[in-house]
């Protein structure tokens, strides 16, 4: 069996396996919010920055390859890792106290695990559009992280292709395929895989608010780090 | 009448005409996207809904994919610009030659506002990054097609009349259009006659593989700045499987998008047979039978005598089937124009450009020697790479080693601009040092060299000995001077405007770094600097070498690294206290609250510090 080092563990890897594969399945948690097991790689958020044979790279673009060394969970990497997060709130508009993913969110739940206390750098405050079009979904740019899962879901799974990126550097912004680029004049269902696979608050349901207390949460119970096990990270088939 | 067309947008009948016949040119692929969308809008100078609608449905994309392309270039645009559409090249060389006061008092002549359109919908006028003019700046960029040069005062009163009188741009002074190449020193590639088939006649005689070896043998380095062995990358691509029904590809990199470099805009006007011998020579080693050449589109002006260049090749049995009556010798050449995107001279963005997609860098590996153009093994070089590689394919690997250092062999280009007497560009065998070059081009008075432009190296006075080569100084052939009059902050300033406006946004660093080194930059200019703002610099510099996806990001602070490094000075003028500095001005703040209450006395304001 093929194995790699991560911060002193040996870590086995199937052909194939991306680094954040292989760490995945073994138990391992590598910081990301970009990536999902069932989704093609995109390596734009950065979060899982690594050090493979003391080089900077992404564990969820690199391939596994018997005897790399891998750092990921020291100081210096998460260090990093809370600026790239930083960077991320002040991009957008996050108030948590106000947002129902608030729990749940891997945005939220990734500064919390990297001692993430205050927004570090000035807000950018852009403004953006909340899109109430669709019955059954919200679309609140604000939150929108651009990791582009609800792309790669819509395209990959759902054969949509709903949303596209469009714009460039920091106008860098989701569109949605509509005539009127609303989603309510979209292909874009509540059932859709899309639907369900955004990290942050950007795309959820509604009339579904509270339905589990805060308190209650998945990040409420344990921090994202103690939960690189949990069924949804691990679920290796697609839904 | 030069006006008629599209002028109204009701005029649905002649946009889809429009869209159609630039569809079935190009057979509606969807590779060819970029190139639909940027003749579409020569048409129609904009591109509309309905046109984003048609050429979709054409090519069998959605329309928010395509939105989602246009909206990727700068020279793209989504909302009506100008008939004639002004931009200002915004490199710190034409800034040094007064482009900003100039673009203003274009502004006012025309009435109008910078970046917007004229409420006649006549003209726009906007600033655009380095238009690759530095020797001759300030430079102006129409209708991104045509390009002026040296503007000054006069010239921007005669071309505000111009414009209102609506007189075509065919119709202004011809002088205003000329393109100077500015060759102050040549060696073995400026200097040599025309290339007419002698390097692949050479190549023939000697055998493909015998060509290789001597691509090898002489050295030769990417001349785009990265500096990989352009033999082992020959050897590499070659190597690699080809998928079924694919073959190899020859790209050559004419996407010249650093700012201050200008140096393949010559060889391109000079030296464009030897850039296609060379590229055809490529292809023979390769196998490759299609050529393709990314042309930025700042250049586009030199699309037509390129082409020229392409035809007469094809006559005389250089290019096409059967080159040089050989069978099996069969290869062509076409030329993609870019839109306006600095990071598509990073090769994989080029080749997602050269696919009709978002300039997105790839994922890597797989490599583009591996999986290149739709996933055909690609060799990748620049303009500058393929010239030597036909004088090599010549002369033999063994000439062209001997010119040059251990580690950076032959000659190399260097596109001179700045504070200096005689800019323009000088070849000159690898290892000369910075001083001999200031010597030649008539520098004096010299505080910093920018060598390889923003995402380079900025040296000052005590490493003037230190010499350009892959083991010193590497350089990709940008050369500006600042002399001692310049503020070495507002070199870095622009370079970091710069980077946060060719930012592709892919990734978290540098979508978001470059815009708060911006920010922080922005700070200090207007006076609100602290030594925290410094600190912060410090870190967003580090976190940005490494975390990054590819080598913009990278390089995006380099110059900060460098001035702060050298230049603090130029930095601590601005840092006003040592200790905290809001980033606002509170007094001005209260200014409001001094005019409610009708105060203006020593009291109502709060004591300034420092």
């Amino acid at each position: 069996m093929n194995h790699f080092m991560l911060d002193g563990n040996t870590v086995p890897f199937r052909d194939g396996d991306t680094l954040m594969d292989a760490a995945g399945r073994a138990g391992h948690y590598v910081a990301h919010l970009c990536w999902q097991p069932t989704l093609g790689q995109s390596g734009s958020c950065r979060l899982c920055t690594v050090k493979v044979d003391g080089r900077l790279t992404t564990a969820c673009t690199t391939r596994a390859a018997s005897g790399q060394v891998v750092e990921n969970n020291t100081p210096e990497l998460n260090a990093k890792r809370l600026l790239l997060t930083q960077m991320l709130f002040v991009e957008g508009n996050h108030f948590c106290p106000s947002c129902e993913k608030s729990g749940d969110c891997l945005l939220q739940a990734t500064a919390y695990d990297l001692g993430m206390t205050e927004p570090r750098f000035d807000e950018f405050y852009p403004r953006r559009p909340v899109d109430a079009s669709h019955p059954n979904m919200w679309l609140d740019l604000n939150r929108c992280i651009l990791c582009k899962l609800c792309v790669r879901a819509s395209h990959e799974v759902d054969g949509k292709d709903v949303f596209a990126i469009g714009g460039h550097g920091i106008n860098t912004h989701l569109i949605v395929n509509a005539p009127s680029g609303r989603l309510g004049d979209s292909a874009f269902a509540a059932s859709d895989f899309a639907a369900s696979v955004c990290p942050v608050g950007a795309i959820l349901p509604k009339r579904r608010g509270f339905v589990v207390p805060i308190g209650e949460r998945r990040f409420d119970r344990a921090p994202v780090s103690a939960q690189a096990q949990a069924p949804e990270e691990r679920d290796d088939e697609r839904s | 009448m030069p006006f008629a067309m599209f002028a109204s947008s009701t005029d649905t009948v002649l946009m889809t005409t429009a869209v159609d016949a630039v569809l079935q040119r190009y057979g509606a692929r969807r590779e060819a996207l970029v190139q639909i969308l940027r003749e579409v809008q020569d048409q129609t100078r904009w591109l509309s809904r309905a046109v984003i609608e048609r050429v979709a449905a054409g090519i069998g994309l959605t329309p928010a994919i395509v939105e989602g392309v246009a909206s990727f270039y700068r020279f793209m645009h989504l909302r009506p610009v100008g008939h004639y559409h002004l931009q200002w090249s915004d490199n710190i060389t034409d800034r040094m030659r007064g482009s900003r006061a100039l673009a203003q008092d274009l502004c006012r002549r025309l009435q109008v506002e910078s970046g917007a359109l004229s409420a006649d919908a006549l003209v726009s006028v906007d600033f655009t990054s380095c238009t690759g003019l530095g020797d001759q700046g300030p430079a102006l960029l129409v209708n991104q097609h045509q390009v002026l040069t040296r503007m000054d005062s006069s010239r921007v009163r005669e071309l505000a009349e111009l414009v209102r009188a609506r007189v075509p741009v065919a119709d202004w002074p011809s002088e205003w259009l000329r393109v100077d190449d500015q060759v102050c020193r040549r060696d073995v590639l400026l200097g040599a006659a025309a290339m007419q088939g002698q390097a692949m006649r050479a190549m023939l005689a000697r055998g493909a593989e015998a060509t290789l070896a001597e691509v090898v043998t002489s050295r030769l380095r990417g001349r785009g700045g990265a500096g990989f062995g352009t033999g082992r990358k020959w050897t590499l691509c070659r190597e690699a499987p080809t998928p079924p029904g694919g073959a190899r590809v020859v790209v050559c990199n004419a996407d010249e998008g650093e700012p201050g470099t200008f140096k393949d805009r010559v060889l391109l006007t000079r030296q464009a047979d030897a850039v296609f011998e060379g590229m055809t020579v490529a292809a023979r080693v390769l196998g490759a039978r299609q050529g393709l050449l990314y042309l930025r589109g700042e250049y586009r002006y030199l699309l037509e005598s390129l082409q020229a260049v392409l035809t007469q090749r094809r006559a005389q049995g250089l290019l096409g089937a059967r080159i040089l009556d050989t069978d099996g010798f069969d290869f062509d050449i076409a030329i993609h124009v870019g839109a306006g995107a600095y990071v598509c001279g990073e090769e994989s963005a080029l080749i997602e450009s050269l696919e009709g997609k978002r300039g997105t860098p790839r994922i890597r590996p797989p490599f583009p020697v591996e999986q290149g153009y739709l996933g055909q093994p690609t060799v990748v070089n620049n303009v500058e790479t393929f010239c030597a590689s036909a004088h090599i394919a010549l002369q033999g690997g063994a000439w062209w080693a001997r010119m040059g250092t251990p580690d950076s062999s032959g000659t190399k280009l260097h596109s001179v601009s700045g504070d200096c007497e005689r800019p323009g560009v000088y070849e000159y065998p690898f290892g000369v040092t910075i001083a001999q070059i200031l010597h030649d081009c008539g520098a004096s008075s010299t505080q910093a060299v920018q060598v390889g432009g923003p995402s380079g190296v900025c040296l000052a006075v005590p490493e003037f000995d230190r010499r350009i080569c892959f083991e010193d100084v590497p350089t990709a052939g940008a050369f500006m001077v600042f002399d001692r009059s310049r503020d070495m902050f507002e070199v870095a300033h622009s370079f970091s405007q710069f980077f946060a406006h060719e930012s592709c946004g892919f990734c978290t660093p540098c979508r978001v770094g470059t815009k708060l080194v911006l920010r922080r930059m922005d700070k200090l200019a207007a006076g609100f600097g602290s030594l925290f703002d410094e600190v912060e610099l410090r870190e967003l510099e580090a976190l940005m070498h490494g975390t990054t996806h590819c080598g913009l990001g990278a390089g995006a602070t380099n110059a900060l690294r460098d001035t702060l490094a050298r230049f603090r000075p130029a930095y601590e003028q601005r840092l006003q206290s040592p200790v905290f500095t809001p980033g606002f001005d509170l007094d001005a703040e209260l200014e409001p609250a001094r005019r409610v209450t009708g105060r203006d006395d020593a009291r109502a304001h709060l004591e300034r510090q420092g």
